[in-house]
């Protein structure tokens, strides 16, 4: 089948959704692949590198509509393009079937199948194709880039002969894949980063990138369905903005990302709070587009407050970072794609019974198939309250009862063993007694110095173990020289093996040894 | 030379070999400490052969050469791959010569023994025969299965325990006709019944409970040779045999320790019951390919490498050496870490990793090492399984729950070198290779490696 880029006509958006090299491993998959001239200028691909790839370029917008069964796009389809779209093409972009129902309603009624980049379910088999974390990343990074751009200090703390500069103090809100990120960002600038988020089974996470978990002492758990958060109840949000008003005067950049799916989003950082902060802080919304979570926030634009705080409000932070976007994305769609091309052989068979497909698949045959049924596994396991963590009293408690038990035990063990001792003394002639206590001294001596053997030398100790137990050679040697025939054949037998035994183990030993090499 | 020069003699080379032993304790000492055990060896011998108990013969000293030829042919010739079967023959070795050695003083008992010390000889006799008898043909069977002349899966015969147990009872039986003067057949009888169950009892144990059977054997060897101390009334023997003995018990006990199994169910064979439903898998096996594995270990700052049983298969000990050589070249943090059961011998892994020249303060246990794994961006993994099962620690249900296991889940990425989608040895299903962080590749680990190793710059 044909797959068609056509250039992006959304104002603002460098992205593009075909990369040459992922043109390269869809033509692996069978398909024939058609981008439209200069569609990859903004992003940094020019038509040679597409040409390069085995990629047709076509002219205009219309003949890649036209010629193509596949159109692979990053923005939905806006009134100009929809005019073009033909009957029964396979539609692969972002949708926002939500925001966006008449869209879906003008995209069903021209029978196209329309699978949504942003309705992939949030699972592990997923995540190869999910495209709202990899353009959550991106934009988490460069959140930080556009905050460290506006910002009039380092990051990193140094002492300089000039002076101490203390390091930037970063508040990241919501730990999702975008705050992840840009407490990863920022970290690795050598800013101090805490961060928040209303789930508390994300401590981990944000702990293992290196920031502080802001800890709200309340037993609310604000997690929902497939990852994302829900909307916490009043008393909550009063000890959220108590947490975040005496965080305030201290941060000198807040990057906020609190999204709840399908609602504006929630206002967190106050006029209250902006007016705490230092002059010359900076606070990056990443939630600009569903209205910010920052009172002042104004989508798209940069805006500076009455006491000098920057408040960034961009829309289009993957765009802006269009090379690695188009990158990114462009990878995920051809993860669809191979997913969608089950044989590679450059036919699509959208496959209902697939829980990913019939997940991002909006509409189909005719029919609008959204929303889908809800996803079946849950996309971040949740912490369970250990309910068996002890109290130091009950460890302690647990410890002595089992030095008790362990005590009994070796008590009752050496009765028994003197008893046994008593049985055999009362029998066994003096000679047999003598042996004895040579054998069991024997046993303690080899139990006490076989502890402290190192494990990595136990090989070798079993081969020294083999060569002195070929001692038993002194017992045929002993035996050896009868008169009686048969004595000698079996003593001479047995002198012969327990050489070899001797000679091999011990030779075999040290070239074992001899091998282990400090570096 | 008197006896009592002898006898000291005999000290003397006792405080070599346990000074031999505790050698082991570092590989530094160690180099040091088989010569210990060699002078040992050289006093206890001649001492004996000139000693006033032994009658000189012609054959002596060729019988010596001979075996003395073979040994260092032997000990040349063998991979290190090959050394748990070199270990069990010289273990079938010492089980032979405990036998003959019974049988000759049973043909040949010493004079002037009163009553009741001619009834403690004879049970020195049947003990001596008996253990020793177990352990040649018990490690003669393991030296088959783990050279794969006979399949490593375990027989399980019908009734197997009932057969061991009448097997050992009849011993007994025999054993006591023969301190009743039913004459030396009894005995002949005992050493064959005790031969069957020396094989059936290995027969019946798999492969990967190889390391525990190689070193119960080893144990099994001392007894015998202490045994035949006792019949002989020879201390040396005693304290020789007393010490192997107890080396190879606390081997066995560090592998069940290691299994979280029962030594009896490990001898016995076959794996203990469950005791539910075991939990179901999430997720699914993503196989992965050498450039994202070879991209990985570029970017990475520390690895570890787990291998397993699987490494020894496909000889790919010499390719790890080189990889992890030039990823150290890079500043790359390497480091193995070594489950106590890897392999079919105890420390089995560590010489295998010498030997290719791997220095040995970069090879770690597991108690060294586990904490470490959530510092670790990628963990390799090669022809492991069980070892790195996450079940035995999150399901209570599994068959391994409870088994000490390497926690290599906690590392970023984990690439797990396997030779097919099948499940280990033990049958256990390994969520390991279904989490997310877990890719697979497939197919014979050495030339995986070697093709990643033509990507590490």
């Amino acid at each position: 089948m044909k797959i068609g880029c056509p250039a992006e006509i959304t104002k603002d958006e460098n992205r593009i959704a075909l990369t040459p090299s992922s043109a390269l491993e869809l033509k692996k998959l069978g398909f024939e692949c058609f981008i439209e001239k200069n569609a990859g200028s903004n992003s940094g691909f020019s038509d040679q590198e597409y040409l390069d790839a085995g990629v047709k370029v076509l002219n205009s917008a219309k003949k890649i509509w036209e010629t193509s069964d596949v159109i692979i796009k990053v923005r939905n389809p806006l009134q100009n393009e929809i005019k073009l779209i033909q009957s029964k093409t396979i539609l692969i972009s972002f949708i926002w079937p939500a925001q966006n129902k008449d869209l879906l309603g003008k995209l069903n009624k021209l029978n196209a199948s329309v699978i949504a980049m942003d309705m992939i379910p949030r699972i592990s088999r997923a995540q190869k194709m999910d495209a709202l974390s990899s353009m959550a990343n991106v934009a988490g990074y460069r959140a930080v880039i556009e905050a460290g751009n506006n910002f009039g200090r380092f990051f990193t703390g140094q002492i300089t002969a000039a002076g101490k500069v203390p390091p930037a103090k970063v508040l990241v809100i919501g730990a999702g894949v975008a705050g992840l990120a840009a407490i990863g960002t920022a970290q690795s600038l050598g800013a101090i980063v805490r961060s928040f988020d209303v789930r508390p089974e994300v401590a981990e996470q944000i702990e293992s990138m290196g920031a502080e978990f802001l800890m709200l002492d309340f037993p609310e758990d604000a997690s929902g369905e497939g990852g994302y958060a829900k909307p916490a109840s009043k008393e909550f949000i009063k000890k959220e903005m108590a947490l975040f008003k005496e965080q305030a005067s201290e941060i000198d950049i807040v990057i906020t990302t609190a999204l709840i799916p399908g609602r504006p989003a929630p206002k967190l950082w106050l006029a209250e709070m902006v007016k705490l902060m230092q002059p010359g802080s900076v606070i990056v919304d990443l939630a600009a587009e569903q209205g910010g979570n920052c009172e002042f926030t104004k989508p798209g634009k940069i805006i500076e407050t009455e006491n000098r705080v920057k408040i960034i409000g961009f829309t289009d932070f993957p765009s802006r970072m269009a090379a690695q976007s188009s990158n990114l994305y462009s990878n995920n769609i051809r993860h669809m794609l191979s997913d969608l091309t089950p044989n590679r052989d450059g036919v699509i068979n959208i496959n209902m019974d697939d829980d990913v497909i019939r997940g991002s698949t909006v509409a189909h045959d005719g029919k609008i198939t959204y929303p889908p049924p809800p996803p079946k596994i849950k996309a971040i396991a949740k912490v369970s309250s250990s309910p068996n963590q002890k109290t130091p009293q009950e460890l302690e408690k647990e410890n002595y009862d089992k030095e008790r038990s362990y005590g009994r035990r070796q008590v009752m063990l050496l009765i028994i063993g003197g008893f046994l001792m008593f049985l055999i003394g009362s029998y066994a002639p003096p000679s047999f007694m003598q042996h004895f206590i040579v054998f069991v001294l024997s046993c303690f001596v080899g139990f006490q110095v076989i502890w402290n053997v190192s494990h990595s030398l136990h090989t070798p100790l079993m081969a020294v173990t083999n060569a002195i137990s070929g001692i038993i050679i002194i017992g045929a040697l002993l035996q050896i020289g009868s008169s009686n025939y048969l004595v000698n054949i079996l003593a001479s037998i047995s002198v012969l093996i327990a050489t070899i035994n001797i000679v091999g183990g011990f030779l075999v030993t040290k070239r074992m040894l001899s091998m282990f090499k400090k570096s | 030379m008197t006896k009592e020069i002898l006898t000291a003699l005999y000290i003397a080379s006792s405080v070599l070999f346990i000074l031999s032993l505790g050698g082991l304790s570092n590989e530094e000492k160690a180099k040091r400490a088989v010569w210990y055990g060699i002078f040992g060896m050289i006093i206890a011998v001649f001492g004996t052969i000139f000693g006033p108990n032994t009658n000189y013969d012609k054959w002596l000293l060729p019988t010596i050469i001979i075996g003395s030829i073979i040994g260092i042919l032997v000990a040349q010739k063998v991979k290190m791959t090959g050394m748990p079967q070199l270990v069990a023959a010289l273990h079938s070795f010492v089980g032979l010569a405990a036998v003959f050695i019974g049988i000759n003083s049973a043909l040949e008992p010493p004079k002037n023994l009163a009553n009741i010390e001619l009834i403690i000889h004879e049970i020195e006799i049947f003990l001596g025969v008996f253990i020793g008898a177990i352990t040649f043909t018990g490690s003669v069977i393991a030296f088959g299965k783990l050279s794969e002349l006979i399949t490593g899966k375990a027989l399980v015969l019908p009734g197997r325990h009932l057969i061991n147990i009448v097997m050992t009872l009849s011993c007994f039986v025999l054993g006591y006709l023969f301190l009743n003067q039913y004459g030396i057949s009894s005995l002949y009888l005992m050493t064959l019944i005790a031969f069957i169950l020396g094989a059936h009892l290995v027969l019946a144990i798999g492969g990967a409970d190889m390391p525990v059977v190689v070193s119960m054997l080893n144990s099994y060897s001392g007894w015998a040779a202490a045994a035949t101390g006792f019949l002989l009334g020879n201390d040396l023997l005693i304290v020789t045999g007393a010490l192997v003995g107890s080396s190879g018990a606390i081997l066995s006990y560090i592998m069940c320790k290691a299994m979280n199994r029962n030594f009896l169910s490990v001898i016995l064979g076959g794996w203990g019951d469950s005791t539910g439903p075991t939990k179901e898998i999430e997720g699914e096996m993503i196989p992965t390919d050498i450039e994202t594995i070879s991209s990985s270990l570029n970017d990475a700052k520390n690895v570890i490498i787990v291998p397993g049983y699987g490494m020894a298969v496909a000889q790919a000990q010499s390719s790890v050496s080189e990889l992890t050589s030039r990823l150290r070249k890079k500043k790359i943090n390497v480091r193995f870490g070594i489950h106590p059961v890897a392999g079919r011998l105890p420390g089995h892994m560590n010489v295998l990793l010498a030997e290719a020249k791997v220095p040995y303060d970069i090879v770690l246990e597991m108690d060294e090492i586990n904490d470490d794994f959530s510092e670790t961006d990628v963990v390799l993994i090669l022809g492991a399984n069980d070892i790195v099962n996450p079940a035995a620690i999150e399901d209570p249900n599994s068959p391994i729950a409870g088994m000490p296991v390497l926690e290599v889940w906690k590392s970023s990425q984990v690439y797990i070198f396997k030779r097919g989608q099948g499940r280990g040895y033990s049958g256990i299903e390994n969520p390991l290779f279904f989490k997310d962080n877990s890719r697979m590749i497939y197919g014979d680990a050495k030339n995986s490696l070697d093709s990643i190793l033509q990507q590490i710059n």
